[in-house]
């Protein structure tokens, strides 16, 4: 077991730290970067195709109508929701073993956001009209329709969208001074002095700031519940074999909180070790974050369970059908693989041996994550290939590389996107781990070494 | 249409269900395919190709899913024990139900889709966004979606064929979604006409393409309204109703000698089309 955050450590020593994150990152920041940007070329080229050419090049069909891009966007949507757990409920909770991490799991939840929108565009058929889908005032009066859970989707995601950007900026205020303050000339001290909206610590300041952090971070929760729970009802509210279940809400809420927090678990791990942040993001933390994320497997596992349940003791004969399929038809290898990458090794997080090591939690991580984003692809390709009507039964559909290579390039635009901010602005929230580390030596019945500015 | 206007109609601008309070008061667009009688033999299926544009995609293409035929004949086959030769094939054709509380209107983001006073459900190419949801929740899979721009860049209409295009029907490009539309054109031109001499449409006035040329007359297309349409004394004999989800052949003392089903009635979809159960096979 690894040291924590030591109590002693100076104020002006955490400036310090995070602020050299900003400056000379090891080199494999560069590498991971090239790579980043060498994934987006891969998407672009396919979308270009996909454009020119019609979405046919994707090899969806007449029947299969959705496929590897919206499979992708649940999967990019309940990533977001990490940002949320971590910061607002953490929050809440007052919990401050988050404080170090919750920056950078904020960012990811913008991030993720981002990426999921492109699928939306990249999957309609005429993405130049998308601008339909909003209710803008035109002369004809023609309104969106109210009534489908697409429209709801725009809304939850554009409103998400703009308070957990917010939410991340506000929070991050007080850490935009310090680097402000520290940096002399260019480009960044004038970035840094507009963002930081003459920030200087002030008792007042510091009241208006945390109730403002603290609405935001109410007002998040029911939203980030809401906008799975919507994207749910796109499923839940259709008639479709194995869609058409009242449990999808909590299951996929259930089901993003699970993803995002295995990936908060492997950009953790990078962080750590790209920016040097061994100090900070102790292994402590790390246990705490594990513990969590498996008890949200097993809520998640749970839950996955009621709606096999449901599906099995349900009298419609086609969903039950459709589920029998899934587990024995081709999709076989997939279901049972999300259900050992799901519900099975998540198990191994319940010892303390694993608990802490870094190496096998990062590959247990990305597995964690493969396995959801298999739950997402077995809710999406099943359900076309054994629906209400026999005509559509085709057992052998699969995405082309047009599909899986716009998918392969979202995340390099999602690590390209992260990747440039953790450089531009403080991946670790330096205020927050100074309360941190005065609370517990406080605690501990110690005074803190010496007393930084702020 | 202002926002009161929107909020005091809003039944008027959302038909979701049919009931009885709300009947249809002119016309009533519906259809009976007789089972017993279509033979297969697909002519329907190049009629309305022929009518409505739609276009001829190739092998590959077709082999691929990308077809776009709007009434396609399904085959189904009676295997049990019984070898290939003598297994009966029975043939079904398939096109949008027009169903009345249609589940693909209720989905699209944009309200492309939509239930006409006709109780056609129609689609609006100009509106269509492409996201194919209407598709994912239509039971049927009855919409079909240009996944190319197929009159610009695939040969579909080769020389001499353009020239039989029909000048009252649109041709799609890419990213729309389309499906039968009960021959709309010719119902607005009968309506016209009809309305012009200040009557309604007889039957048989307007036939839809697949109805017209269907050798065996299996397809009978009129208004339900009129009592004097021969569909709608079709409905009356088998005892099918628009608004039931489980019709007398399922329930009634005498089903025996019914025919007359909707398909997938349980979803409560209320098609506008009611087949005739073939009999060959139980004759036997
Ligand atoms: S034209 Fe008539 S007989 Fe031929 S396939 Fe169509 S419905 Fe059947
Ligand atoms: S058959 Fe399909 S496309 Fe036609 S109205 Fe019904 S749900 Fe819509």
């Amino acid at each position: 077991m690894g040291k924590d955050i030591r109590e002693d450590i100076a104020w002006a020593q955490i400036n310090k730290d995070v602020l050299k994150s900003l400056e000379s990152p090891r080199r494999m920041y560069w590498v991971i970067l090239f790579i980043a940007i060498a994934m987006i070329g891969v998407a672009v080229g396919s979308e270009i195709y996909q454009y020119q050419a019609g979405m046919g090049v994707s090899n969806k069909n007449n029947s299969h109508v959705w496929g590897l891009y919206i499979a992708t966007f649940i999967f990019w949507i309940g990533m977001s929701h990490s940002g949320t757990l971590l910061s607002a409920i953490l929050h809440l909770m007052h919990a401050d073993w988050r404080k170090p991490i919750y920056r950078f799991a904020e960012a990811m939840t913008t991030f993720s956001l981002m990426t999921a929108g492109l699928f939306v565009l990249v999957h309609l058929g005429r993405l130049w009209m998308v601008y339909y889908v909003m209710p803008y005032p035109n002369e004809r009066w023609v309104w969106p329709n109210f009534q489908s859970p697409l429209v709801w989707d725009m809304f939850a995601i554009a409103t998400y969208l703009s308070s957990s950007v917010l939410f991340l900026y506000v929070g991050m205020i007080p850490d935009l001074a310090i680097c402000r303050d520290n940096i002399h000339a260019g480009w960044r001290k004038k970035l840094y002095t507009v963002m930081s909206l003459g920030w200087e610590g002030t008792d007042r300041q510091w009241r208006n700031f945390r109730i403002t952090y603290l609405t935001i971070a109410c007002f998040l929760i029911p939203l980030a519940v809401s906008v799975h729970s919507i994207v749910a009802s796109d499923f839940a509210m259709s008639n479709m074999p194995g869609w058409h279940v009242t449990s999808f809400p909590p299951y996929f809420v259930a089901g993003a909180l699970y993803s995002g927090c295995a990936a908060i678990i492997t950009l953790f791990i990078i962080l750590r070790y790209v920016f040097k942040f061994e100090e900070y993001m102790t292994l402590p933390i790390m246990k705490k974050l594990v513990r969590l994320t498996f008890a949200i497997a097993m809520v998640w596992t749970y839950l996955n369970l009621i709606e096999f349940a449901s599906v099995w003791y349900g009298h419609d004969q086609t969903a039950k059908d459709q589920l029998i399929f899934k587990a024995t038809g081709p999709y076989a290898p997939f279901f049972w693989a999300m259900i050992f990458f799901g519900s099975i090794l998540p198990l191994m997080l319940a010892f303390k041996r694993f608990q802490t090591h870094l190496p096998i939690l990062f590959v247990v991580s990305i597995l964690l994550n493969v396995g959801m984003w298999l739950e997402r692809w077995m809710i999406i390709a099943p359900s076309f290939a054994h629906g209400h009507y026999p005509w559509t039964w085709d057992h052998d559909q699969w995405p082309s590389l047009v599909q899986w290579g716009i998918v392969f390039g979202s995340f390099g635009w999602f690590t390209l996107l992260f990747m440039v901010f953790c450089k531009v602005f403080p991946s670790v929230s330096m205020y927050e781990v100074k309360e941190m580390v005065y609370h517990r030596s406080l605690a501990m019945k110690h005074k803190p070494a010496v007393k930084g500015e702020y | 249409m202002s926002i009161t206007n929107l909020l005091e109609n809003w039944s008027d601008f959302r038909q979701q269900h049919p009931s009885d309070d709300r009947p249809h008061r002119e016309y009533k667009w519906a259809m009976s395919i007789d089972l017993d009688a279509c033979t297969g033999c697909n002519a329907c299926s190049v009629a309305c190709y022929a009518e409505n544009n739609l276009p001829v995609v190739g092998k590959e293409k077709f082999a691929h899913g990308h077809s776009h035929h709007w009434i396609r004949i399904e085959r189904y086959w009676d295997n049990d024990g019984r070898e290939f030769a003598d297994q009966g094939a029975q043939f079904l054709p398939m096109l949008c139900q027009h169903c009345e509380a249609a589940p693909c209107e209720t989905v699209c983001p944009v309200g492309a889709t939509n239930h006409t006073a006709d109780g056609l459900n129609s689609q609006v190419y100009n509106r269509c966004v492409g996201s194919r949801y209407c598709n994912a929740n239509c039971p049927y899979k009855a919409r079909y979606f240009n996944w190319y721009d197929y009159p610009t860049t695939d040969n579909v209409w080769p020389e001499p064929m353009n020239q039989q295009l029909n000048p009252d029907v649109t041709v799609r490009g890419k990213g729309v979604m389309e499906k039968c539309t009960f021959c709309v054109q010719r119902l607005t031109v009968a309506k016209s006409d009809a309305r012009s001499e200040g009557r309604s449409v007889l039957d048989g006035e307007v036939q839809t393409a697949c109805q017209q040329v269907c050798p065996t007359g299996a397809i009978s297309f009129g208004n339900l309204v009129d009592p004097l349409a021969k569909v709608g004394k079709q409905w009356m004999t088998q005892q099918v109703e628009l608004n039931k989800d489980k019709q007398a052949k399922d329930t009634a003392e005498e089903a025996a000698k019914l025919r007359g089903y909707r398909i997938l009635e349980e979803l409560r979809t209320y098609p506008s089309v009611m087949y005739l159960e073939q009999l060959r096979e139980s004759a036997i």
